[in-house]
């Protein structure tokens, strides 16, 4: 097996108008946690649509476990685990259901199934709740449902979108000892995307992401010399500049996109 | 063909249809309309090929709800895409054209149990159908419902919202209803009408329905087969293509 887990290499993806991802190149080593910053719009969300077969890329080549996102997604499938940044639970379906369903698609015999379930559902503290309905959740019970749930097939790399946006402190807390003590003991590549600096700063590595292109890539105590600062906020701020920036999709397709939900409840 | 998916893809439908009791209340409710008050209140100005209105329209009522039905499972399609468990079941590692196959199933199955609502209805309103027939008809709304739930599928894979289903959705049942025989004959119309009727596949299906229910029909059994599987064939092609675009 090779030791890099994912590789980029002179990757851009253009939406219509705009070039969400410029001619991006860099490397995630097996077992590394390695973390994605960017602004708002920056293209993290858009790096990893890619990466995880969702999306195509306009130009360049992306490996991921030795698999080509372009020419055996399927493979890419088998091997990665996915938190999404907005929910993609089955809220009408119980926990139980929702994960059983997840080890069908992910073809794991119903007997291995059923052990799996247990186990992830101790894990995140739900199994109690294994036969409510997912509707009647709080933010941070869906969130370690669904990282559960990406866990479940036993992922070689597991990718996180902003995992823990929107949670309380304790549940934050919670789920990160649970990340970083997954990587050390199970060996899974973690690349995750987050707005938290202190998040960042226990990534291995970090890639800075501005306007599609990565500006800076290091570690993250490199990084603060390099800019010479004791924060990785203020590495942040010098690199990305202080403006606030558009939201990644467009508000007025939020919006919409609420009304229409509100409407059908 | 991946069967693990098949199954969840259907389960998982079978599941959520059952426990949403409204959408049960509908389909029973309509087929009753349509019987008891077009059936009787037309009964007086109808006789086609020599057998009362409520009978004629009764294959029809059959096919109205499997056609309503099969659409109506596909708006999922849509409601996963909004509310991101579409792409759950996108990144997994199964083909395509399972996840296809396993909603024209679950939607297939969803409007054939809601025909059969209507079928119980026979007795009453005074049909007899042989216990042959009887058996016959249940394979073959299950085909209908098949094929209605692939051009539904075909339809739902390119939409991206609720309201654009809705308009496209009807614009696309009613005139497929009117347009099959279902409630008022077709093998002696103007020939621009007769020419959509044709191409309609719920033309076919309804027509073997009326030949088993009340041993009548206009096509030859072959030619109703052959358009119906060419035709769910095509609207299946259309929905895999559509699944398997990475934009």
């Amino acid at each position: 097996m090779n030791e890099i887990a994912v590789r980029v290499k002179n990757l851009s993806k253009h939406f219509e108008q705009v070039l969400a991802v410029d001619n991006i190149s860099f490397e995630v080593e097996r077992a590394e946690i390695f973390g994605f910053l960017g602004p708002n719009g920056a293209g993290k969300t858009t790096t990893i649509n890619i990466l995880c077969t969702l999306l195509m890329p306009t130009c360049g080549e992306a490996i991921v476990n030795g698999f080509n996102v372009i020419t055996s997604p399927n493979e890419v499938r088998k091997s990665i685990g996915i938190i999404f940044q907005d929910p993609s639970l089955d809220e009408r379906l119980t926990a139980y259901e929702n994960l059983n369903f997840h080890g069908m698609i992910y073809h794991l015999p119903s007997t291995a199934r059923k052990g799996r379930i247990e186990e992830v559902l101790n894990m995140v503290g739900l199994y109690s709740k294994r036969d409510c309905i997912v509707r009647t959740f709080s933010g941070g019970m869906k969130r370690r449902l669904e990282i559960a749930r990406g866990l479940m097939h036993k992922p070689k790399i597991l990718f996180l979108d902003e995992p823990t946006i929107g949670l309380d402190p304790q549940t934050r807390q919670y789920i990160w000892d649970y990340i970083l003590n997954l990587s050390q003991r199970e060996k899974i590549t973690i690349f995750l995307t987050t707005h938290y600096m202190d998040e960042a700063e226990i990534c291995q590595r970090v890639g800075i992401i501005d306007h599609g292109k990565i500006v800076a890539l290091d570690t993250p105590r490199a990084l603060k010399n390099k800019y010479a600062t004791s924060s990785l906020n203020d590495v942040f701020l010098e690199i990305t500049g202080r403006d606030i920036r558009e939201e990644e999709s467009d508000s007025k397709e939020r919006l919409s996109r609420f009304l229409r939900s509100r409407r059908l409840r | 063909m991946d069967f693990d998916a098949l199954r969840m893809i259907w389960l998982r439908d079978l599941i959520r249809h059952f426990r949403d009791r409204v959408r049960l209340l509908g389909s029973i409710t309509r087929p009753v309309l349509w019987l008891l008050i077009m059936g009787t209140g037309l009964r007086a100005a109808f006789n086609v090929h020599g057998i009362s209105y409520t009978h004629f329209i009764f294959p029809g009522i059959i096919a109205m709800n499997l056609i309503f039905a099969a659409m109506q499972s596909t708006i999922s399609i849509i409601w996963d895409r909004e509310f991101g468990f579409l792409r759950e079941i996108l990144v997994a590692p199964i083909p395509r054209s399972s996840i296809v196959l396993g909603k024209a199933l679950s939607g297939s199955t969803v409007a054939f149990i809601e025909g059969l609502f209507v079928l119980a209805f026979a007795p009453f309103i005074k049909i007899h159908i042989p216990w042959v027939n009887l058996f016959l008809l249940l394979p073959l709304m299950f085909l209908i419902a098949f094929v209605c739930t692939s051009l539904g599928i075909a339809i739902a894979a390119r939409m991206t919202s609720f309201e654009g289903f809705g308009v496209i959705s009807n614009f696309v049942i009613m005139p497929m209803f009117f347009l099959s025989g279902a409630i008022f004959p077709v093998d002696n119309l103007p020939h621009w009408i007769n020419f959509i009727v044709r191409l309609n596949p719920l033309t076919y299906g309804v027509d073997l329905l009326r030949w088993f229910a009340l041993g009548i029909k206009i096509f030859a059994l072959y030619i109703d087969f052959l358009f119906l599987a060419i035709f769910s064939f095509i609207m299946l092609g259309v929905g895999v293509f559509e699944f398997s675009k990475r934009s």
